[in-house]
């Protein structure tokens, strides 16, 4: 097994409802806060060009109760996607949380922490779902169906499944 | 943690318990069978065979595709290692993004020297 370098992406479930996914990056909190939240500079990561999705418009109003709204189209979609919700929690160069409310109410909330080290930081995004089920349809609909029916947080990756598939 | 990892192991245990689908776990190991050869293979009526099929496909262990009259089986993905494998392509999801991130901070970087030394001027 290859040495894990300290940039790797981990991805781990750390519980029945919550996923988390981390890396560190070379760089000061501000940097990477300012690519995740200005759009212009977000809309250049947040979809790889690997992905085959388009990201057709992105609206981010980065503060406490401001709304956030992205949709994609994706070749095997019939119809462009949206996701949206609204921020909880904006700390400058240090936390985001916000709501996932594409599929209704009391969806997935996300958490992104910014924790400087050194040179470095380390980003935390957790997922926290609604229930076990809510998680474990999520997955299960990820490996087996490829494109699932309902539009949860996940689909942009779900779509994925679809496109490594054809 | 990880109670939700228990029924699953449950389901997968009562399923192996069993020689018969133990073997047909082997069998479909070399080939994927329809249900009429394993019943062959195992000497059964095609309904026992469909019993034994159906707990392995409860369990994951086992998947199975009807096209026409025939139903073939084939070795499906427990579902914990479904899990897994949802979540390694996850993570390659997040590891193709957080790339991208990179390069953008390397810019942002580099934006902020130059104009740093700008500024000094």
């Amino acid at each position: 097994m290859a040495a894990k370098k300290e940039s790797d992406t981990t991805v781990e479930r750390k519980s029945d409802r919550e996923l988390v996914v981390t890396r560190s990056f070379n760089g000061p909190a501000r940097l990477v806060f300012e690519a995740w939240t200005k759009t212009e500079l977000f809309k250049r990561w947040w979809v790889p060009k690997s992905f085959g999705l388009t990201l057709l418009s992105c609206e981010k109003d980065v503060r406490v109760g401001g709304k956030y709204r992205l949709v994609f189209s994706h070749p095997s979609a019939p119809e462009p996607m949206a996701f949206f919700g609204k921020y909880l929690e904006v700390v400058p160069n240090a936390r985001l949380v916000w709501t996932n409310d594409e599929g209704g109410e009391g969806g997935t909330v996300t958490t992104v922490t910014f924790e400087e080290r050194g040179a470095r930081t380390l980003v935390v995004y957790h997922d926290l779902y609604p229930s076990k089920e809510a998680l474990d349809e999520a997955i299960a609909s990820g490996s087996t169906s490829g494109f699932g029916e309902s539009f949860g947080q996940l689909d942009e990756l779900l779509v994925t499944f679809g496109a490594e598939r054809s | 943690m990880v109670q939700y990892g228990q029924t699953r192991f449950d389901a997968s245990f009562a399923a192996l318990s069993d020689a018969t689908r133990r073997g047909v776990l082997e069998q479909l190991g070399r080939s994927d069978a329809s249900i009429t050869q394993l019943a062959e293979k195992f000497h059964m009526t095609l309904t026992g065979m469909k019993k034994h099929v159906g707990v392995l496909e409860q369990a994951g262990l086992v998947t199975t595709e009807k096209v026409g009259r025939v139903r073939t089986c084939k070795l499906g993905l427990g579902r914990l290692e479904q899990e897994a494998a949802w979540i390694e392509a996850y993570r390659r999801l997040w590891a193709a993004r957080f790339d991208e991130l990179d390069n953008v901070i390397e810019e942002l970087k580099r934006k902020e020297k130059a104009d740093g030394r700008k500024k000094r001027k």
